[in-house]
């Protein structure tokens, strides 16, 4: 008895010693800042290496969520994240499903794909800046050649069009990402359920709604998890394509502003702890119904 | 030694120590000379290489070597860039070519530059830009080249629709624009604008309407006695005016454009008026340009006949970082880029407006551009952005500014709305 409680200590012992490491750099590297951001959060905190820091309470969140910018950034992120990955995730199905059929030069589609992911994003955003040009910009003079458009659109100068291109842009990019993460769950689907769906007299539509979607459902969700707290952060887009416009900041974008523009910790920090709560509700409602659909 | 003509074995052996140690020891002696980093204009413009190649001859003439790094094209981007660096207390960079307005964010980062420059030579510079870059009696940096707003307007257009002069007001100016654009139009040039701007939600719009304001009558936004004056009937008179221009002489785009988009329409030949910097006009003069001998320069018009002319004040200053290790040899090569000599041939070369008032006499100077003879005149008549008031905070009441000022342009807010939101965080800002 005595001697069995000793091996169980010993065994707790070394499961600790040897987990040790990564508990470590996990304090030091997410624990660490996470609570220094909480603390900034907190302060009126100048980074201009004159005014030094003072206590402030909940000043800073007050100020945030007082500041009409503020919750256009979060409604212009919201409508970018929902928008962007609902089109992704069909987009990218319908390409994983054409991928994963027998065809010749199908290596050669899979390459394909994934150029516009491989482009850094501040780079094919540049260029798409250039491409939706008001005067001189090729979308433009195609649209209004082929008398598609009466006249040029200024893309970017107003939300109402500006939101709309940079969503485009972004699936554009976005989609071969899913695609391919999507295509690999569909290639753990056996093949010999369609084989059997087949002789059931299943048509390829009923085959779609029966076997492809439910077991590649799995897959789906991780890859949206990954979507959605990628776009809920997007900032890189939006800073180049339509950078500056007030109305037409993200979350990420308002963020930066505070913290590098006006070296504002205090708001900034605030700002970041704002954002990490709802990306946590957003992972809390992905685990929730990821456990529900499984169980 | 005599009776031994071949070296000895020993004596082999020093001398290659010594030719080793010789070896050693000369590119310590070369290296008498030390790297100065230089954040200078973007080398992505005329500007930025001419800068890098004057640079590179004072390295040459010193024996120092001069590290350039370019800069971000957009002012803003610039201004957050270095705050990193000066928050981060970095001694990385010794020279900062710094904006106008940048001085108050600058200032505690700044070595005193009192204590390399001379007061005689400080007293060559215009006396109102020494007083800008001065905050609290510490002098932040020297004056590279000055900049005011002006308005360019082509000759031959104006010719050939009958007028005789440049526009007096804005109202004439949207009214010449308008026949000039829409005669251009059916004359077979679809793309063709009356009147290009920077209307970009950046530093840039703060300029072009901070001009727009103070010529009618509205103010600076906040007075040199730390009182907000924007929310005033004036001032929502000249964003009006502004707006209507967008759409009708002006492109759509232009509330998403700097001065490099503006520019690039104008020099392509497709724009009748454009408000810039002094700096297009060499670019437009070149003889390679389309334009080039079909326009000319002049004071910005004035908002309704009561009005004033107005130039919104900008230029580049050369800052000594306090965390710089050789302030003395970075100081030296501020003086020299700011020296009447090299600020002669920035004149010549990129026709940029001189900080020294000597240097406007100069022939050369003036034969490059006959319409610095105005010039003095326009520089009296500039109107400050402002930073002396705001110091620190000078950033946040510009952001608040140009995002209202870009969202009355994008129809996305009202004037009066515009108004109230640059007031309200102003007054925040300076209370």
């Amino acid at each position: 008895m005595i001697k069995e409680i000793d091996l169980y200590a010993r065994q707790k012992r070394l499961a600790w010693f040897l987990i040790m490491p990564s508990v470590i750099v996990v304090l030091l590297i997410i624990a660490y800042p996470t609570i220094q951001v909480l603390v900034y959060s907190l302060l009126k905190y100048k980074l201009d290496g004159v005014t030094p820091p003072s206590f402030v309470g909940f000043d800073n969140f007050a100020f945030v969520l007082s500041d009409p910018d503020w919750w256009s950034a979060v409604s212009n992120t919201l409508i970018f994240t929902v928008v962007s990955v609902v089109l992704e995730s069909i987009l990218g199905l319908m390409i994983a499903m054409v991928a994963n059929s027998k065809f010749k030069g199908r290596t050669l589609l899979r390459v394909a794909i994934l150029v516009p992911w491989a482009i850094p994003t501040v780079v094919s955003a540049q260029v798409w800046k250039w491409m939706v040009n008001d005067i001189y910009g090729v979308v433009n003079i195609v649209l209004t050649d082929l008398h598609i458009l009466p006249e040029k659109i200024a893309w970017l100068a107003t939300p109402a069009t500006a939101l709309p291109v940079i969503i485009a842009v972004d699936v554009w990019k976005a989609t071969p990402f899913m695609a391919l993460l999507l295509l690999a769950g569909l290639q753990l689907i056996p093949k010999d359920l369609y084989e059997a769906g087949s002789i059931d007299g299943a048509t390829k539509v009923r085959q779609f709604w029966a076997i492809t979607l439910p077991l590649v459902t799995p897959t789906l969700l991780v890859a949206l998890i990954f979507r959605t707290l990628d776009a809920l952060r997007v900032f890189d887009i939006f800073y180049v394509m339509v950078g500056g416009q007030g109305n037409m900041a993200t979350m990420a974008v308002y963020n930066q502003q505070q913290l590098i523009s006006f070296l504002d910790a205090g708001v900034g920090s605030a700002t970041s702890v704002i954002i990490l709560v709802i990306i946590m509700l957003f992972v809390i409602l992905y685990t929730r119904f990821s456990r529900t659909s499984f169980e | 030694m005599s009776n031994n003509p071949s070296p000895s074995y020993g004596r082999i052996l020093s001398r290659s120590f010594l030719a080793a140690a010789t070896a050693l020891l000369l590119p310590t002696a070369l290296r008498a000379g030390v790297t100065i980093h230089f954040a200078g204009d973007s080398d992505v413009g005329e500007g930025g290489r001419w800068t890098k190649v004057v640079a590179e001859e004072w390295a040459k003439k010193t024996g120092n070597t001069v590290d350039y790094i370019s800069r971000p094209n957009d002012a803003s981007a610039t201004l957050q860039l270095f705050q990193q660096y000066w928050a981060a207390k970095s001694g990385d960079v010794d020279v900062y070519m710094i904006d106008v307005i940048w001085q108050g964010i600058a200032a505690a980062h700044a070595a005193d530059l009192k204590k390399y420059v001379k007061d005689d030579e400080i007293k060559d510079y215009f006396p109102r830009i020494i007083e800008n870059n001065t905050v609290k009696g510490k002098l932040v940096s020297l004056p590279l080249y000055t900049d005011a707003g002006v308005l360019y307007y082509r000759t031959d257009l104006l010719e050939k629709y009958g007028y005789k002069e440049p526009p007096k007001t804005w109202e004439e100016l949207a009214e010449m624009a308008k026949k000039i654009q829409d005669g251009e139009r059916q004359a077979g040039k679809p793309d063709f604008q009356g009147f290009v701007f920077e209307g970009k939600a950046s530093e840039s719009v703060t300029c072009n309407a901070i001009e727009w304001v103070y010529s009618y009558g509205g103010g600076t936004i906040i007075d040199p006695d730390k009182k907000v004056t924007i929310n005033n009937p004036k001032a929502i008179k000249a964003l009006e005016a502004a707006k209507s221009w967008v759409g009708t002489i002006s492109p759509q785009g232009v509330v998403s454009y700097g001065e490099e988009e503006a520019r690039n329409i104008w020099q392509a030949g497709n724009a009748a008026f454009m408000r810039n910097w002094p700096y297009a006009y060499a670019l437009g003069q070149d003889p390679k340009s389309v334009i080039s001998g079909k326009f000319a320069a002049t004071v910005l018009p004035k908002g309704g006949a009561d009005g004033k002319n107005a130039a919104c004040l900008g230029g580049w200053q050369l800052m000594v970082s306090a965390y710089s290790k050789n302030a003395d040899a970075a100081a030296d090569l501020a003086r020299f880029l700011c020296s009447a000599e090299i600020q002669k041939r920035r004149a010549v070369d990129l026709s940029e407006l001189p900080t020294r008032p000597e240097v406007y006499k100069d022939p050369d100077v003036l034969a490059k551009n006959p319409w610095f003879a105005n010039a003095v005149e326009i520089l009296n008549n500039a109107i400050a952005r402002p930073s002396t008031v705001t110091g620190v905070d000078y950033n946040q009441v510009s952001t608040v500014f140009f995002q209202s000022v870009n969202k009355v342009l994008t129809g996305g807010e009202s004037s009066q709305q515009a108004v109230t939101d640059v007031e309200r965080v102003a007054k925040r800002i300076v209370r």
